[in-house]
């Protein structure tokens, strides 16, 4: 007893001395100084050793913030807000950062009462992901998307998870369309010899990266289009053996994609507009997409160099009614339950828009806190006026120091909204789990212009598509189309490709129909949910429609983000590209316990029948007599013996 | 002298105990934590699983280092009144899914044979590291398990797949084989629990099982607004339990084997440590559920260059964007040149029948008129 109260006290007289002598060393760090004092007066042994443990690790860490420290002076450059802790540095002047990053918000009021919002962060670098030296450095790029772009040689990737579909008649055109569910295409560099193989590995990084599914993206539901997804960047390669398109209609996007998704953007979830990025909001919406577009772009409006940019979208549509109360009126708080303080220190500039067009003088709504900058913008055909809050400007915030703005509706009547010019449907028609048909629909709105679409269809392979039965049809007349790529499916390894040019009149339908069949997959084949159905991926619809207001294709004036996604060669046109919705078709399920009741029924009629017959075969039938009497059998024994017959 | 030379005896004694300490045991810490059930009603085995991901990450162990299996997406299911949001008791408070959550395996890709694959480590080469077990032979692995299973000796995946116990006792022991674990605890919460850890048999595995063999493992309760039973009894009260540990505790296994008696669980939870070389009182919670880090010091000096003046680029003709839609170009655009592929077995079949008949009929004197 007395020998373990000594060692006990031997323990605490070794471990002070141990902590004092750390004491001394980081003198500086208070936080430190009193972490170790405090654990140290504690005296059970266990929690001692782990106390010198954990003054190891504060001494490690001082070192660590130390170099921390040192690294931090190198590496500022042009921060906006120069950090307290920073010493003074002492190194060379270095080249000017090679890197920019941009923020914006745009709220846009909804003739429905709904509000869309729409994020976008924009990093832009100068950089050579080509060449072989590898890239080690990464400031405002994140570093785990940069790995994956020079390991596989891609020269664009576009990704993007949606939840909900987009409903154009209510809502109008999307600034960055996407299909519900995930969807991929990726333009490889021309330099890759097995684009299959680096397409397969790329899809199992990337749900890696963003914690889904899509390593279930294989031959099956790949496909490469001939004319549709050109470049979005600059590059004149469009060799389409390079590009492989996928989409994943049955992918459910939740918080565990938007986690690793934040993780990527520069200043994180911690400042800037992605502190309004929460999970609990964002999900409880009508319609929620977020993407990330990659690809390479002009340096400036000379175009002698490119840029690498990655772009970070995301679009949301919230509801009027699922967000309480009847009165129509939206804030930053109702739509994100959080407001905005600062700007990210890491980006060049940071701006909030609020599209003001229907609202002139003010009349409709009103808005609050007001901003004396405005913008115009053309975007998507028509010219568009922005209310800016910059946020790199301190008196953006005000006293509050955070940003809430508030629209509140005055009149009830919103107005007629203006029809979008092309819109697409697409369902499923017929009877029964045998054949059926697909019916897309494209209505163009223009009254008097015609334009030509492309529509890309796919369709896997269990539903056979009849090609013969083929019909396009605008305003009750054939429409033939003025260039097909059709590439017929093979089971279990591609799915069906249907591309067509097609010009739509003005003021019209086009409908397009195809006969299918179903087919019966094998067991081991379905899903474990199979009565859910099975989903066929939207179709897409790319055009160049005609627009209201001249374009500008001049790229000399800086222009908010989201009205520079698409480029821009001519004035009279803008590109477009619509997503139909995806469809569900049920296939012919099988009882799955039904190789049980085999077996039970095959083994019945075997054991019956066989039996049955192997005794009819087998059996012979003998008379016996009942066995006789005590007294009989003594007399039989009797005659036995006397040589005459038995009774 | 009797001081000095006690005073040096008990520093040694000392310093042999820290020695122990610092070499027994485990450099880092993994968690596989699995729930196998799909569709809206097993909500609670989601939220089960989601419970031990929470404290586990609260004690410590990072997501780099946690393999998390979803079978269906409760959270943003169109059912879910409060979408992004799963709860674990009725009054709503715990949202046991939080804001950042990083789940590895999820909808169909939780299969048997994917939950093997992890433990084993056999993947297919081009799985991302988030979704591998790299263990080493210095890792403590917690695993979890849940789901439903109607009788004893396995544990249904999905409602389509089971695993059975032998399959897991074998999965064990190709880990030990191959040194993937150091001490493993293994926690599976479903009927008849104790029946999936009776056929182990590779050293250092701890286990602990909801119910006994015979007996059902029981919901806690369900909830108005939800619609279905939010957690199960067993994981409520160890969620509870866990809530209280924090990354010092010094709470130890047999705490946690008498977590959840029979009054609160109506099922009687169970356990196993017969494989287990320690002594189950000297286990720390933390081993297992939280994450050891081991700092080692260093003197040495490194230099930080500065960062690389990238070479001048080399100024290229001024480039433009493609055309978007190039009408003109699609429409005369070339039969794409498909790479050529020898002819297949069919054709190969029907020249040759064509061939041989036509010999036959000729006769192979015409053969000297094409040769």
């Amino acid at each position: 007893m007395a020998a373990h109260r000594c060692n006990i006290f031997m323990l605490v007289f070794v471990l002070c001395g141990l902590t004092y002598v750390f004491v001394r060393a980081d003198i500086e760090d208070t936080n430190h100084v009193k972490d170790a004092e405090s654990v140290a007066v504690d005296i059970a042994p266990k929690a001692n050793i782990g106390a010198s443990l954990r003054s190891t690790k504060t001494e490690d860490q001082t070192q660590a913030a130390e170099e921390e420290r040192q690294w931090e002076a190198t590496e500022v450059k042009e921060a906006d807000r120069v950090p307290d802790t920073m010493q003074t540095p002492d190194v060379p002047p270095l080249t000017p950062a090679k890197d920019q990053f941009q923020e914006e918000l745009v709220i846009r009021p909804l003739h429905s009462g709904d509000i869309y919002a729409s994020f976008q962060f924009r990093t832009m670098w100068d950089t050579d992901f080509l060449r072989g030296s590898k890239v080690s450095h990464y400031r405002l790029f994140p570093k785990s998307l940069g790995q994956v772009i020079s390991k596989f040689s891609v020269r664009e990737l576009h990704i993007s998870f949606t939840q909900g579909y987009w409903r154009t008649m209510q809502w109008g055109q999307p600034f960055l369309p996407s299909p519900p569910g995930a969807e991929l295409w990726v333009w490889f560099q021309d330099t890759v010899t097995d684009v299959d193989g680096a397409w397969k590995e790329l899809t199992n990084v990337l749900s890696g990266i963003f914690c889904a599914s899509l390593n279930f993206i294989d031959s099956t539901n790949t496909v490469q289009p001939s004319a549709s997804f050109k470049p979005l960047g600059l590059g004149n390669v469009t060799d389409q053996r390079f590009l492989r398109y996928a989409v994943l209609p049955r992918e459910i996007v939740c918080t565990e994609n938007l986690t690793p998704w934040k993780k990527l953007l520069p200043c994180g979830s911690k400042a800037g507009l992605a502190v309004l990025m929460k999970s609990e909001k964002l999900f409880h919406s009508s319609f929620h997409s977020q993407a990330l577009h990659f690809r390479p772009v002009c340096q400036d409006w000379k175009c002698k160099s490119t840029v690498w940019e990655l772009r970070q979208t995301l679009n949301v549509v919230f509801d009027l009614h699922t967000s309480g109360q009847g009165k129509r009126e939206w804030s930053l708080f109702k739509m994100f339950s959080r407001t905005v303080t600062e700007a990210c220190p890491l980006a060049s500039s940071s701006k909030v828009y609020v599209d003001v067009t229907d609202n002139p003088q003010g009349e409709l709504f009103e808005l609050s806190p007001t901003t004396p900058l405005l913008s115009q913008a053309v975007v998507l055909g028509d010219r568009r006026t922005y209310s800016v809050y910059d946020l790199t400007n301190q008196a953006t915030f005000g006293q509050t120091r955070s940003l809430n703005m508030l629209l509140r509706w005055r009149a009830a009547e919103s107005g007629d909204m203006l029809r979008p010019l092309l819109h697409g449907e697409r369902y499923v028609a017929g009877y029964g789990l045998q054949t059926g048909e697909i019916h897309t629909l494209m209505y163009n709105n223009h009254p008097y212009r015609a334009f030509p679409v492309l529509l890309l269809d796919t369709v896997p392979w269990y539903l056979r598509l009849y090609i013969h039965t083929l019909t396009v049809t605008s305003k009750g007349r054939d429409n033939k189309p003025s260039y097909i790529h059709y590439q017929p499916s093979k089971d279990r390894l591609r799915p069906h490709l249907l591309e067509m040019l097609v010009q739509l009149p003005p003021n019209s339908v086009t409908e397009v129909t195809m006969q299918f069949e179903r087919a019966l997959l094998k067991w081991t084949e379905y899903t474990p949910d199979p009565n859910h159905g099975f989903y066929v991926g939207s179709s897409v619809i790319s055009a160049l429609v005609p627009s209201v207001v001249a374009m500008d294709t001049n790229s000399t004036r800086e222009c908010p983000l989201f009205s520079s996604f698409f480029p821009c060669k001519e004035e009279s046109s803008y590109f477009m590209r619509v997503y139909t919705e995806p469809l569900l078709v049920n296939l012919p399920t099988p009882d799955f316990s039904m190789p049980y009741n085999v077996i039970c029924l095959t083994c019945t009629v075997v054991a019956v029948g066989y039996g049955s017959l192997y005794n009819l075969l087998t059996r012979t039938f003998q008379v016996e007599e009942p066995s006789p009497g005590l007294a009989k059998r003594l007399a039989n024994i009797i005659r036995r013996l006397r040589g005459v017959p038995l009774l | 002298i009797r001081f000095t030379l006690l005073f040096n005896h008990y520093c040694l004694l000392i310093l042999a105990k820290a020695g122990q300490f610092f070499s027994s045991g485990h450099t880092n810490n993994w968690a596989v934590l699995v729930c196998t059930s799909r569709f809206w009603f097993n909500y609670r085995h989601v939220a089960n699983t989601l419970s031990v991901y929470r404290s586990v990450k609260r004690l410590g162990i990072p997501d780099s280092h946690i393999v998390l299996m979803l079978a269906d997406d409760m959270a943003c299911n169109h059912r879910n009144p409060k979408p992004a949001t799963v709860f674990s008791h009725k009054n709503m408070e715990l949202n046991v899914y939080g804001d950042d959550v990083e789940v590895d395996y999820r909808g169909y890709e939780v299969t048997v044979e994917n939950f093997l694959r992890v433990l084993t480590g056999r993947l297919p080469p081009s799985t991302p590291r988030s979704k591998r077990l790299l263990s080493d032979d210095h890792s403590n692995i917690l695993i979890y398990l849940t789901g439903t299973s109607r009788w004893n000796g396995f544990l249904k995946f999905q409602d389509s797949e089971e695993i059975s116990n032998v399959e897991l006792a074998d999965a064990f022991e190709q880990m030990w084989t191959k040194r993937r674990y150091n001490e493993l605890l293994f926690i599976i919460d479903t009927c008849q629990g104790a029946s999936m850890y009776e056929r182990f048999y590779s050293p250092n595995l701890m286990a602990l099982a909801s119910s006994q063999v015979g007996e059902d493992s029981l919901s806690h309760q369900p909830d108005l607004a939800i619609g279905v039973h939010l957690m199960d009894r067993y994981t409520f009260y160890l969620l509870e339990f866990l809530e209280d540990i924090h990354p010092a505790s010094t709470a130890n296994m047999n705490d946690l084997f008498k977590v959840c008696p029979k009054s609160q669980c109506v099922s009687t939870p169970g356990h196993r440590t017969d494989l287990f070389l320690r002594d189950p009182g000297n286990v720390l919670i933390t081993d297992f559920f939280g994450s050891v880090r081991k700092v080692e010091i260093t003197m040495e000096t490194i230099n930080l260059t500065a960062p690389m003046v990238p070479v001048s680029e080399l100024k290229t003709e001024s480039q433009s964007y493609v055309d978007q839609l190039p009408v003109a170009e699609i429409i005369h655009q070339k039969p794409k040149q498909r790479d050529w592929h020898p002819p297949d077995g069919f054709i190969l079949g029907l020249w040759t029948l064509i061939l041989l008949v036509f010999f036959k009929t000729y006769g192979a004197k015409h053969l000297k008129h094409i040769f």
